[in-house]
């Protein structure tokens, strides 16, 4: 039910207080109609009864002939207490050895009982993770303003995730298998499992497993690196719509992992993929992907479709209530991230990160828990924007920017 | 009461049903209908207009009135419109007027910077989906304090532009004489605190400019002020409830976020305003490299479009950062109950001849824009055929059969294809694949089955295509 029709409810149960209220400042009006005031009576008179504490029902009271205030009116600004009944579902990704893996911590994320950084209601339990895309093909197609971060471990995987938590501060590593595509090289599950295996050897961080996009070939891949490293809690990227969602499901579910159901911003059909997987995972393994389109390339869509199923899961719809992922670094799929333009747009070193960050920062405000970028100065961005949002800190002195010089 | 839960049958009763068609549409049910999607206005009803629908008018009036004030700054073509919002959430109906982005400039200034800010922000252009995007606004500010300075600048910027102006002094002497030489421009009065907002607001009545009222994280106070000013008598009213982009940010996002839902959620009137962002504040310690300015500057600006601001006020005028906040604020304040469509037709890439490839596509933006960004990044010189779909992207438009043969059929003659090129050999998507056989049955052209996804298009016409693929 959304806060609309529940206060109009509300207000149907009480019909008589609020004919009371009404008729009662009909009264007020029709007296002070009668009688001549002068203006700093009135300010006496009615200024502290009329809207200090008044229940938000009273009609605003009219005055007669506009009296001009002579001091200022007080006023309350009532902070919503809004209380939603659906809350996300908390899912832990990777696994340290005493939990049955071999990472040096875990990560959990979800969780939230309200709207993405409405601290003044909840201030969200976890804090949105940022992972490193990593690919296991040196061909992968990069813009250059990506690329020169990565130049020297295209051809090394398990470096190029080490370079992304030793030297960016990866909190996850988000790994791509694009060689199994049988368009590609169709390399082996085997292949798949020695590659996750050199990737766990590399880095201590949750590891997250990509696939290429095979409906036919990734759950095959899944299935073989999921039974080779049972109890990691990988995070499978992704089951879809035209998968064996059952086989899928079951692997993941049996060898203690994750996945991420990814659907085509479509509301409708993330809520039906979820429904299928309920009957063969725990909700808690879930996390949900709704498509990330880049700004300016539907950017719009993404973040409504993110808005509506978090906003649809906090009021209570049982089927939409999971974390969010977002494939953040689509947003270099916009040409303005990397085309050369224009001098009045130069940069584009500096044009294509704010793109990554922009696109990231205002999924974030929708409510993505788990964040897959590239750009390091885009990924360290959308991190201290959250560590600022999460710090509990106050405004400090207020800068006056009337009059300072820049 | 909030828009999404208006019905047409409402408005309805409440206009004079004569069904007269003066507005332009067959019946009052049908304007109705278009005034409760905010697609019309009272004024378009003629008899609405005559005295004694006056009691009907000012009721439908109140019902269709925006939670969030709409306040005009400035004249002319290029006046800005703030809020005018019904809505916290742009899926529940949509969002009306787009952020307005305000460049400032200030009465210290070298004239040759001054003179430099003011065109590159008059003149910012950037063309998207078929839209010129644009700056909208000039803050002036007051570093000096000194009235006649302060008038000076405001003067030259009036001169230099049309774009309207925010005049940012807090000492009423000063902001009184700048309003004496361009108060008939509608500045926004920038702003009315707790210590000097009767002076403003006697400004404000005698200039008939709107005003900001202004009182950084203290929203109290901020709330009391704009009550204050209304019972005043001025209504047009901003509220700026103050901007930071380090320990407050969370501050700053709260803020905005609790005065946009208690003007909607709860029809605060008092609250009921547009609200102003000041990003600049990323300015006030000079970074090394400005560079990092300009950054914060335009990541707290682009968290502010998404949260609610009606209005912001920026110093960097670098393209690569201003670019993406006039892009982000486009995309969010698009309609979303209208699919966004281009104009259907033949659009030739590259330099096509008589021999060139014939592609198909639907009018539906991000289809067409992501088609025409693979045509031209694989250099293919071909004619693409936009077919009207209504805004639908292929797949759905398959599926509910806005693209059939038929209108396949034609496009290919209403566009003269045949004219174009020598051949009759017509490429359509790969999610249209089913309606191939028929196309070829109702044109006559020979069809051929492109890749899925349009990033296919290259090594398609690099591998498969012939203009006569039967030889």
């Amino acid at each position: 039910m959304s806060p609309l029709t529940e206060k109009k409810e509300k207000k149907g149960i009480l019909p008589f207080s609020i004919d009371i209220l009404e008729a009662l400042a009909k009264f007020q009006q029709i007296e002070l109609e009668d009688v001549e005031i002068s203006f700093d009576e009135l300010e006496l008179s009615l200024t502290p009864g009329m809207v200090v504490g008044a229940p938000r029902a009273v009609p605003p009271l009219a005055v007669p002939a506009k009296a001009k205030p002579t001091a200022l009116l007080e006023a309350q600004v009532g902070i919503p207490r809004e209380d939603y009944p659906g809350n996300i579902v908390e899912v832990k990704l990777g696994a340290t050895r005493t939990e049955g893996g071999t990472r040096g911590s875990s990560v959990v994320i979800g969780g939230e009982t309200a709207p993405a950084f409405y601290n003044f209601l909840h201030l969200p339990p976890h804090k949105p993770v940022i992972a490193f895309d990593v690919f296991d093909w040196a061909k992968v197609p990069l813009a250059r303003a990506v690329k020169m971060h990565y130049r020297e471990v295209l051809e090394d995987t398990a470096e190029w995730a080490r370079l992304c938590v030793e030297k960016f501060g990866a909190e996850m590593i988000n790994l791509h298998f694009l060689t199994i595509d049988p368009l590609i090289e169709d390399a082996s599950p085997e292949y798949a499992v020695k590659k996750t295996e050199e990737v766990l050897q590399a880095v201590d961080v949750p590891v997250a497993i990509g696939g290429c996009g095979d409906p036919k070939k990734d759950p095959k891949v899944f299935k073989a690196v999921a039974e080779a490293t049972t109890g990691e809690r990988l995070l499978f990227n992704s089951v879809t719509l035209d998968m064996d969602i059952e086989e899928t499901a079951k692997v993941v579910k049996e060898n203690d992992h994750t996945i991420i159901a990814f659907t085509s911003m479509d509301v409708n059909r993330a809520r039906e993929l979820n429904r299928k997987l309920y009957d063969f995972i725990d909700k808690e393994r879930i996390v949900m992907d709704t498509t990330t389109a880049a700004l300016g390339y539907g950017l719009d869509y993404a973040f409504t479709v993110m808005e509506r199923c978090r906003l649809a899961a906090l009021k209570g719809d049982p089927e939409l209530n999971h974390p969010l992922s977002s494939g953040t670094t689509n947003a270099w799929a916009a040409r303005e991230a990397w085309m050369k333009m224009g001098p009045e747009w130069a940069p584009r070193e500096l044009r294509g990160p704010i793109w990554e960050t922009v696109t990231g920062h205002t999924l974030l405000l929708a409510g993505v828990d788990y964040f897959m970028m590239m750009h390091p100065a885009a990924a360290r961005e959308v991190g201290n924007t959250i560590n600022k949002l999460l710090s509990g800190k106050k405004p400090s002195e207020t800068a006056e920017w009337v009059s300072f010089k820049i | 009461m909030p828009a999404k839960e208006l019905s047409p049958i409402e408005v309805y009763k409440l206009l004079p049903g004569t069904n007269c068609k003066e507005c332009g549409e067959t019946n009052c049910m049908a304007f109705a209908a278009k005034l409760v999607n905010r697609e019309a206005t009272l004024q378009e009803c003629p008899p609405l207009l005559e005295p004694k629908y006056k009691a009907a008018f000012d009721k439908l009036w109140a019902l269709l009135k925006p939670a969030v004030r709409s306040v005009v700054v400035g004249t002319g073509d290029r006046k800005a419109t703030l809020g005018g919002e019904y809505v916290l959430y742009r899926h529940e109906f949509t969002y009306f007027n787009p952020t307005a982005i305000a460049i400032d400039v200030s009465d210290e200034m070298p004239d040759e910077e001054f003179e430099a800010r003011i065109k590159a922000t008059d003149g910012f252009k950037y063309d998207y989906i078929g839209m010129t995007l644009r700056l909208d606004m000039i803050a002036v500010r007051s570093t000096s304090s000194d009235p006649a300075k302060f008038e000076a600048a405001v003067k030259k910027a009036v001169e230099l532009t049309d774009l309207p102006l925010i005049l940012c002094a807090l000492n009423p002497a000063v902001m009184k004489q700048a309003l004496s030489a361009v108060g008939d421009r509608r500045p926004l009065i920038y702003a009315a605190t707790k210590d000097n907002w009767k002076e403003m607001a006697d400004l404000a009545l005698m200039y008939g400019c709107p005003v900001v009222a202004s009182a950084p994280f203290d929203l109290n106070t901020l709330k009391s002020i704009a009550k204050t000013l209304w019972e005043y008598g001025v209504e047009d009213i901003v509220l700026d409830p103050g901007t930071q982009i380090e320990d407050g940010l969370s501050a700053t996002i709260d803020n905005f976020t609790i005065l946009r839902w208690d003007a909607i959620n709860e029809e605060e009137e008092h609250l009921g305003f547009p609200l102003l962002g000041a990003p600049i504040v990323a300015w006030a310690e000079k970074a090394e490299d400005p560079v990092l300015n300009e950054w914060n500057e335009a990541v707290v600006a682009s968290a502010l479009v998404s949260r609610f601001s009606d209005a912001l006020i920026l110093h960097s005028v670098s393209g690569w950062c201003l670019l993406p906040l006039v892009i982000l604020r486009q995309n969010l304040y698009t309609d979303p109950r209208k699919p966004v469509s281009v104009e259907a037709g033949v659009k030739p890439f590259g330099e096509p001849n008589e021999m060139s490839p014939v592609l198909m596509t639907t009018n539906f933006a991000l289809t067409y824009y992501t088609v025409a960004s693979d045509i031209e990044s694989a250099k293919v010189d071909c004619y693409l055929i936009v077919v009207d779909t209504e805004g639908i992207s292929v797949e759905s438009a398959v599926a509910g059969r806005k693209l059939t043969a038929d209108n396949v059929g034609e496009a290919l003659a209403s566009y003269k294809v045949g004219d174009l090129v020598k051949h009759r050999h017509l490429v359509i998507p790969g999610r249209a694949a089913r309606l191939s056989g028929e196309i070829q049955e109702v044109s006559g052209w020979t069809v051929s089955v492109g890749p899925l996804d349009s990033s296919g298009i290259a090594s398609y016409i690099d591998e498969k295509w012939k203009p006569f693929p039967e030889e």
